[in-house]
């Protein structure tokens, strides 16, 4: 197929930027994403052309790395993928495909299509963790028992990438199902309620500080989450904050 | 406390509690307004009971127009912080995509129902105002020099609604009260995180809340418009 | 220099107690005067990072990524071995050492594997504690589920996102300690050279990839954990910026790489579908457990299903040849890594692909569907259960175990394969071969060690399935931090290391002019063409089976390619900014001096062990033939060219094992 694509470019965080209009012709439909746009950027390396930065590493869908805004969506017209797992089939011969990197105050742009995520690593240092030291003589990993029911909704909780697509494609740029993801992955298992008033207050106050915006619930972000993180986590997140400013 | 209320998720609760105390209210004022349908002697005898009770005029009253100016101004102070949160807009935006038009509009719902609150103290609330404490009418009574006169609330109430245009205002305003609690309902539920594990169940209240209610007063207004 | 491996003496199960009872410590109140530089944030050096800022040295943490957490051992899917007998089919550290011995066909070193299986059940204690969410089974107990090559369960997993949950394991350990400031964390940095100050390594010079500004950063010791170089094939399942320049680097300074030629070759991953191809996915091989591997018996069947005229579905039991259970009765679809690729590559070869490009076999789950169907059924006691209610049962359960890698792979292929048998391949997929350590996981150069992928590890000449995560947890959560304590306790006195000295002014001048070269070189060709072209020479030449004339031919052309890649390579943009061109560009540089190095120790190891296969070395069935003149680690010193290394032989001794013909029928 051939395509247009308009991709946002912009030379480092302090220019300003601006859409630019590329074509590319024979891409095949079983391509993924970002191997179409490996086509472009070789296009662009031959003709001695900058090639368009974006993130990516695994391209497998796991690492979160890749953060593309495509024609409107995070990650793309296709549901429970990242951008690079997003295939060529889900366009046609002609199409105009509009290209933008992830948009948040808290996600300042790099180079083109990339951005500045940190924000999200600030979080986690705020809370995300159980503070139990590498001794070697923890209790035995069956000591307590966890019920299944648990130990898969924690799981469930768990498997956010941290890519950020809650972020963009939320109205509000906030940033609740990602830090909600992760209050409840320790909220819901036995090891992590030692530490459960304190992880939620200072993991909530790291977020507002990075300028996140408020959630007000419309739920694009579940809908957009690669990994299908569910907007119960955000309620318990809630839940928690209420619980701990009252306790 | 005080920090608490200064955090996002603090904001949320604090729009959810407000919402809550509106909704409480709506239903009441539902409630009452049905009457007029149904029992026009009754609901003259509650208006008129709501109209002179002490605690409902100078506790309740105050506290629920309080709640009406809390929850628009925490709705623009969160509009102003969350567009502020992306300094440069998307190109290409998808929104229909993953959220309702509802959920995205809240702030636009949020002020044709101020603006026909405003409408809405007009019609009713400034009168009742003026008879009751600067005219200085307590009696509820159409004629107040007359005793056998009888309640005056039910007559004002079908005298608004003669005039066609009034009632398309009022039949807009409550369906875009609808739209605002197709979206409202959940999500004050769910800013309270009381919808963890049966969000699909809120939902069907939800949906069933912004019909019925919104529903209700357009039939009201109608019908008295048509009775007249 | 003679190698030596530093392995304590003693029985072997007492030698890492012993080992960790004599070495000396460094005081509390020491540690805070030593600094450690860390490059790489996947499982090792994440858990290495985190354990030893924990112990109150500074750490500084180096990775490419924008983040700790998208480190390539995050893509690890099906679990992590350890010892634990839960299942109480007799498992013990004696029996995953020997099944991890054996499984690497005799080519590890005893006293590092023993060790290994000993702290593998700390492993599955810590990871627990910091909340990393495992199956559990309803009782509410750890589960387990079976991999390739052993006769116990004893592999944990976290749904197909085992690595993943480890990783945000390890991450969250950093996360505490980042927050301590205990570790400063450098993202997006890449490591370009080690600097060695009186033959010890006290530093690094690094990139900074956004600005594109060099750092010099001074240490009391360095930890190399930058996985593995399976991305010099450009295919493979790594994540697009693995690479080898860290472990290549202090291979140019001193350290000597150990059996680059053993490779691990996956035979469960998606094949490719045409040039355009960036990278190989992997299907875990958990799903070994419950899909039966074959291919039709007859060639007009193979010939019928790539013309499309016949679906896989159509053909009956008695017309599919599953290749895996007629050759291997004991071991059957769960063979190990090796022996079932190279099944694979038998069968394709011979011409019974059943893709376009003919290199694919079937992995089919309709067995499974039907009997977890069956068990199910007869669970909810549900009598003369029609077929369709069977499937759907089954299904159900298939789903429940594997749903996450089936939507993967119905999202790249477009098929369903709950309906259609999934089409697999091998793929490069981790690297045995790398950085030579002893005992105490350092190189040969003093004060610099290497841990996880990157060393040469633990698996000999072929990894089991689950054990990738376990070595690298267990060498940064557990080995390492005693160890180097051992070699710390002699800087307590040296206070911080110097960088405005001249051998940080020598290294970071080599780092300046090779970025100047590439920038003002204004060549003719991409980074990837030459990339791509290593790569096909290194699949075609030095791939599941070697011989002679090919491997010489490869040393030849990856010589040739490598002059060309300097003449002609063409990095647009600058220096000083964000440029992923020029990042590939000292990466593609490097691997295309290691691949010259990886054909001269698959020549030269004329003998067929684990990955690495040579035609000329094989039984009469075409099972790998070892040799016992080969029971050695060839670890290699640099002197220039690749062409010139100088090779030195670590013998290796099994008193605890009997080495036997690895045998899996």
């Amino acid at each position: 197929m051939n395509l247009t694509l308009k991709i946002w470019r912009q030379k480092d965080s302090n220019t300003k930027g601006q859409m630019v209009d590329y074509k590319v012709t024979e891409i095949s439909e079983h391509m993924s994403f970002l191997e179409m746009m490996d086509v472009l950027n070789e296009q662009l390396v031959n003709s001695g052309e900058e090639p368009v930065a974006f993130d990516h590493d695994c391209r497998e869908g796991i690492c979160g790395m890749c953060s593309m805004y495509i024609n409107g969506e995070a990650h793309g017209p296709d549901r429970g993928v990242t951008t690079c797992q997003l295939h060529m089939r889900m366009f046609k011969d002609g199409d105009t495909i509009t290209i933008e990197p992830f948009r948040a105050a808290a996600f300042p742009v790099i180079k083109d299509l990339v951005v500045n995520r940190s924000a999200f690593d600030r979080i986690q240092h705020a809370g995300g963790y159980i503070s139990v030291n590498t001794s070697g003589n923890t209790q035995d990993a069956n000591a307590t028992p966890i019920s299944k029911h648990a130990a898969d909704e924690a799981m469930d909780a768990a498997t956010c990438i941290g890519c950020g697509a809650c972020v963009a494609s939320c109205k509000n740029s906030s940033a609740m199902l990602f830090v909600g993801a992760k209050v409840s992955q320790y909220a819901l298992l036995p090891q992590g309620q030692v530490e459960a008033t304190d992880r939620v207050k200072n993991m909530v106050a790291q977020m507002d500080l990075e300028g996140f915006g408020n959630c007000t619930n419309t739920g694009a972000c579940e809908v957009e989450c690669p990994k299908g993180i569910s907007l119960d986590n955000i309620a318990r997140m809630n839940r928690e904050l209420i619980k701990a400013t009252l306790s | 406390m005080s920090g608490f209320f200064k955090s996002s998720i603090g904001r949320k609760v604090a729009m959810a509690l407000s919402a809550f105390f509106l909704m409480f209210f709506l239903l009441q004022h539902f409630a009452i307004n049905m009457l007029s349908v149904f029992n026009p002697d009754l609901f003259n005898e509650i208006s008129h009971f709501m109209g002179t009770n002490p605690l409902v005029q100078f506790a309740l009253q105050p506290v629920l127009i309080f709640g009406v100016v809390f929850h628009f101004i925490m709705g623009f102070v969160l509009e102003i912080k969350n567009s502020k949160s992306r300094q440069v807009s998307y190109a290409k935006n998808n929104g229909s995509a993953n959220s309702t038009w509802m959920s995205r509009n809240m702030i636009w719902s949020g002020l044709a129902i101020l603006a026909f609150i405003i409408l809405h103290f007009i019609d009713f609330w400034i009168p009742e105002i003026n008879t009751k404490y600067i005219v200085g009418d307590m009696s509820g009574k159409l004629d107040p020099e007359l005793a056998t006169s009888g309640f005056r609330y039910y007559e004002e109430l079908t005298h608004k609604f003669i005039n066609p245009i009034r009632v398309a205002a009022y039949v807009i305003a409550f369906v875009l009260l609808g739209l605002h609690l197709a979206h409202g309902f959940t999500s004050a539920f769910q800013s309270m995180g009381g919808t963890v594990g049966r969000k699909k169940t809120m939902q069907i209240i939800g949906k069933a809340y912004s019909v019925i209610i919104p529903l209700g007063f357009i039939i009201i207004a109608l019908y008295h418009h048509l009775n007249h | 220099m003679a190698l030596d491996s530093r392995v304590p003496k003693g029985p072997i199960k007492d030698k890492w107690t012993d080992y960790k009872n004599h070495i000396d410590l460094v005081n509390p109140a020491n540690k805070r005067h030593i600094d450690i530089i860390v490059v790489g944030t996947g499982l090792a050096g994440g858990s290495a990072a985190a354990t030893l800022a924990e112990l109150g040295y500074n750490v500084k943490a180096f990775a490419y990524q924008d983040s700790p957490r998208r480190a390539h051992s995050i893509a690890a899917q099906g679990g992590i071995n350890a010892a634990k007998n839960y299942q109480g089919d007799g498992d013990s550290t004696y029996r995953l050492f020997y099944d991890t011995v054996k499984g690497g066909d005799y080519r590890s070193r005893e006293a590092n594997v023993y060790r290994l299986a000993e702290v593998s059940t700390n492993i599955i204690d810590q990871c627990v504690a910091q909340g990393v969410p495992f199956a559990r089974d309803y009782g509410g107990l750890l589960d387990n589920r079976s991999f390739g090559g052993v006769l116990v369960s004893r592999t944990f997993y976290a749904k197909g996102q085992t690595g993943q949950q480890l990783l945000l394991g390890a991450y969250s350990a950093m996360n505490r300690q980042i927050a301590r400031g205990k570790i400063e964390m450098f993202n997006r940095h890449e490591m370009l050279d080690v600097v060695k100050v009186d033959g010890k390594a006290r530093g690094i010079i690094a990139r900074n990839l956004v600005t594109g500004e060099i750092e010099r950063h001074s240490a009391h010791a360095v930890v190399i954990a930058s996985g593995g170089y399976g991305n010099v094939y450009f295919l493979s399942t790594n994540a697009m910026g693995s690479n080898v320049t860290a472990a290549w680097k202090i291979h140019k300074k001193g350290a000597y790489f150990a059996n680059p030629c053993y490779t691990q070759i996956h035979p469960t991953c998606i094949p490719r579908s045409g040039d355009y191809q960036s990278k190989l996915t992997l299907m875990s091989e958990s799903l070994r457990n419950d899909g039966r591997i074959w291919v039709p018996k007859n060639m007009d069947d193979v010939k019928a299903i790539r013309e499309g005229r016949k679906q896989p579905t159509d053909l009956s039991e008695d017309e599919r040849d599953y290749y895996l259970e007629r050759r291997y009765p004991a071991f059957g679809n769960l063979v190990p890594r090796d022996v079932a690729s190279r099944a694979a590559k038998e069968r394709c070869d011979a011409g019974y692909g059943v893709n376009a490009t003919g290199e694919a076999v079937y992995l089919d789950f309709a067995a499974a569907i039907n009997r977890y169907g069956k068990e199910q059924a007869k669970i909810q006691n549900i009598e003369n259960a029609s077929d369709a209610k069977i499937y759907e049962l089954g299904q159900a359960i298939v789903q429940a175990k594997y749903g996450n890698l089936f939507q993967m792979y119905e999202k790249i292929v477009d098929q369903n394969p709950y309906k259609t048998p999934m089409m697999i391949y091998p793929a490069v997929h981790y690297t045995m071969g790398g950085v030579w350590v002893d005992y105490n996981l350092m190189t040969t150069v003093p004060g610099l060690y290497c841990i996880g992928e990157a060393n040469f590890s633990d698996h000999g000449a072929n990894r089991l399935g689950a054990s990738a995560l376990m070595q690298g947890l267990a060498d940064g959560y557990f080995v390492l931090p005693y160890t180097i304590g051992d070699y710390l306790s002699d800087d307590i006195r040296t206070g911080k290391i110097p960088t405005d000295t001249k051998a940080f002014d020598e290294a970071e001048k080599e780092v300046t002019d090779r970025i100047n070269f590439f920038v003002n070189n204004k060549g003719t060709k991409s980074v990837d063409y030459f990339h791509k072209k290593l790569g096909k020479i290194m699949w075609d030449k030095c791939g599941m089976s070697r011989n002679e004339q090919g491997l010489k031919e490869a040393i030849e052309d990856i010589s040739a390619l490598r002059a060309e890649f300097w003449k002609e390579v063409s990095v647009p943009g600058g220096d000083k900014e964000f440029n992923e061109e020029l990042a590939k560009a000292g990466r593609v540089a490097d691997f295309l001096e290691l691949g010259e190095l990886f054909a001269k120790d698959a020549l030269v190891r004329e003998e067929s062990a684990g990955g690495h296969f040579r035609e000329e070395h094989q039984t009469e069935e075409g099972e790998a033939k070892r040799r016992k003149e080969f029971q050695y680690v060839s670890a290699w010193e640099y002197k220039g060219e690749p062409k010139d290394a100088v090779l030195h032989q670590e013998a290796l001794v099994y008193e605890n094992i009997e080495v036997k013909e690895r045998s899996y029928k």
